[in-house]
């Protein structure tokens, strides 16, 4: 079985943000970046049903040439070989998400996988919509926020996380299928593999080189802090907790 | 003037409210506002979204009987087509999540996904970051698609009069995918992600029992939900989706209170949009602090007892 999984590069969920002085995007110097934790879980059940059903791993990113340091924690891990789909766009300014499917889309023509994993959103943007848009693109069936992935045959079962419960769906292959974070625990590189992964091959190509066409959709005017929580107050007991809960925020 | 499509979700046959929040936030823009009712016997819904709207296209079929996002999207963009929609309005559900990214692809739209508030008709703002930063986004496209964070609308009253129910005529594309089952969380606890209380415990309740203990009790004397820290869940004293943070779940009730919560950059980045936010902690030093409209230093185990106990006197 051929995976194709992707990964983002995003700014550590630690890290405290700054927006620029426009607006226009957060202050990345200084920012300490990861892979975008969905997406880690999504490498790892790659892992594991390669494990399980063999076949190749390929992880698929698009950004500029610093997404490399993600690719190759995805190769540490286990992945076999990255495609790296090169620009300097500004990710969260000019690449709204069904201009990130269409990418991947495109790279799916092109290596026609059994099986894409996606992590279900970034943790920037938090949009959601990326791993749905490259199914609908594909004309394949998907599962979103996935729990537990079996594959039996030409088959998927997919357990997610849905509202109030969890829903089973069976989904032919290919399909596209988007981790959520119950899905299983990333496991952490080993020494050997971190050393293997520098040696793993990884394509570069360039954006323009796709010949994609798609005009912007999804535009960001503005970035801005939200309004920051007045340092409230300290009461001294749970009476006087109660009473404020009460008759000032009342709440209770 | 803006024409507006409200998919609307249902189940057991009754209208969820998330969908009246979504109408809401629609009616911000002015318009016409016309509603979408997919699945097999939904009459009965349609009726009641009608209530609500001008016009319900009403799409009954054996096909539609589950909610699966490949089938439902080709149905909803054709009744979006047909109905000349400019604009096409869900609840930022698991379900509307799963469906509106591929309806976007299907119309060619731009879409804006989780909105907590309407700037005019093509642009909105949107937490991003999870909620760490706030952006205000434009659509570009003519047509467009948006879901809504449920929490930030209130649910949209009835109508004086009832809107028309009109079947659609359905033409099932193909499909890939088959609904097997649905496991219901048998909980009396409400949903952690629409709560309008959540209680939230961490390390300081030292263990499995301490959630058992303080937790649980305090949550169904207030007809709470629970959150926790995610060093809780990684420690495994509790069950990984009642993670709240950055990571987790992100949630905006009326009212949080954490307790035994230091409240790491990855937790406050899940809660804190909450209306009202309360912390008790033994450490006076604690960042949650910084952010809680009322903090308590005390030990947990001495003040959650308590406030159960003044709660019941209520």
């Amino acid at each position: 079985m051929k995976i194709l999984v992707t990964v983002k590069r995003v700014t550590d969920y630690e890290a405290k943000l700054k927006v620029s002085l426009d607006g226009s995007d957060i202050i990345r110097e200084g920012v300490n970046m990861i892979m975008n934790p969905f997406d880690e879980i999504a490498v790892e059940e790659a892992l594991r049903l390669q494990e399980k059903h063999g076949g190749e791993i390929v992880v698929l990113s698009i950004g500029n040439k610093d997404s490399e340091t993600q690719m190759r924690a995805a190769m540490a891990m286990g992945v076999d070989r990255g495609i790296l789909v090169e620009t300097n766009l500004n990710i969260s300014q000019h690449l709204d998400s069904s201009f990130a499917a269409k990418i991947i889309h495109k790279i799916i023509v092109k290596e026609a996988p059994d099986l894409v994993l996606m992590g279900k959103q970034s943790i920037d943007d938090d949009n959601h919509q990326t791993a749905e848009m490259v199914a609908e693109l594909w004309g394949v069936g998907q599962a979103s926020q996935a729990n537990t992935v079996t594959i039996k045959g030409r088959e998927a079962i997919v357990i997610r996380e849905a509202d109030g419960g969890l829903e089973t769906l069976s989904i032919d292959l290919p399909c596209v299928i988007s981790a959520d974070l119950r899905l299983n625990e990333p496991r952490y590189a080993p020494l050997p593999g971190i050393m293997k992964a520098k040696k793993k091959p990884l394509d570069f190509i360039q954006l323009g080189d796709l010949g994609i066409e798609h005009k912007q959709q999804v535009k960001l005017n503005r970035l801005v802090h939200p309004v920051s929580r007045k340092s409230g107050q300290r009461v001294s007991s749970v009476t006087e907790l109660m009473t404020k809960l009460k008759n000032e925020a009342k709440v209770i | 003037m803006a024409t507006h499509l409200i998919f609307a979700e249902h189940e057991h046959n009754t209208l969820k409210r998330s969908t009246l929040s979504a109408i809401s936030a629609a009616k911000k823009i002015g318009g016409d506002i016309y509603g979408v009712v997919l699945g097999h016997g939904a009459k009965k819904v349609a009726d009641e979204l009608a209530q609500y709207c001008s016009k319900v296209h009403l799409c009954d079929h054996e096909g539609l009987a589950h909610r699966l996002a490949q089938p439902y999207a080709k149905i909803v963009s054709d009744v979006a087509k047909f109905s000349g929609a400019s604009h096409l309005w869900a609840a930022a559900t698991v379900a509307g999540k799963d469906l509106f990214p591929r309806v976007a692809i299907r119309l060619n739209a731009g879409m804006a996904s989780d909105i907590q508030s309407v700037i005019n008709e093509s642009s909105f703002i949107r937490p991003v970051w999870a909620g760490d930063l706030i952006s205000e986004i434009e659509l570009l496209t003519p047509i467009k698609v948006i879901t809504v964070r449920v929490s930030e609308f209130a649910p949209c009253d009835k109508n004086s009069t009832s809107g028309q129910v009109i079947p659609f005529d359905v033409s099932l594309g193909s499909s890939h995918m088959r609904f097997v089952s649905f496991d219901a969380v048998s909980s009396s606890r409400p949903e952690l992600s629409d709560a309008s209380i959540v209680i939230a415990g961490g390390r300081g309740l030292k263990g499995p029992e301490g959630f058992k203990e303080l937790i649980e009790p305090l949550a169904d004397r207030l007809g709470a939900a629970i959150g926790a820290s995610r060093a809780v869940c990684d420690a495994g004293w509790v069950p990984n989706d009642w993670q709240v943070g950055q990571t987790g779940k992100v949630v905006a009730p009326k009212l949080y209170i954490a307790i035994g919560i230091s409240g790491a950059i990855q937790h406050v980045a899940g809660m804190k949009g909450s209306k009202v936010i309360v912390a008790i902690n033994k450490d006076p030093e604690a960042p949650i602090f910084q952010i809680a409209d009322y903090g308590l230093v005390a030990d947990a185990f001495k003040a959650v007892p308590e406030l159960i106990e003044s709660l019941s006197r209520l």
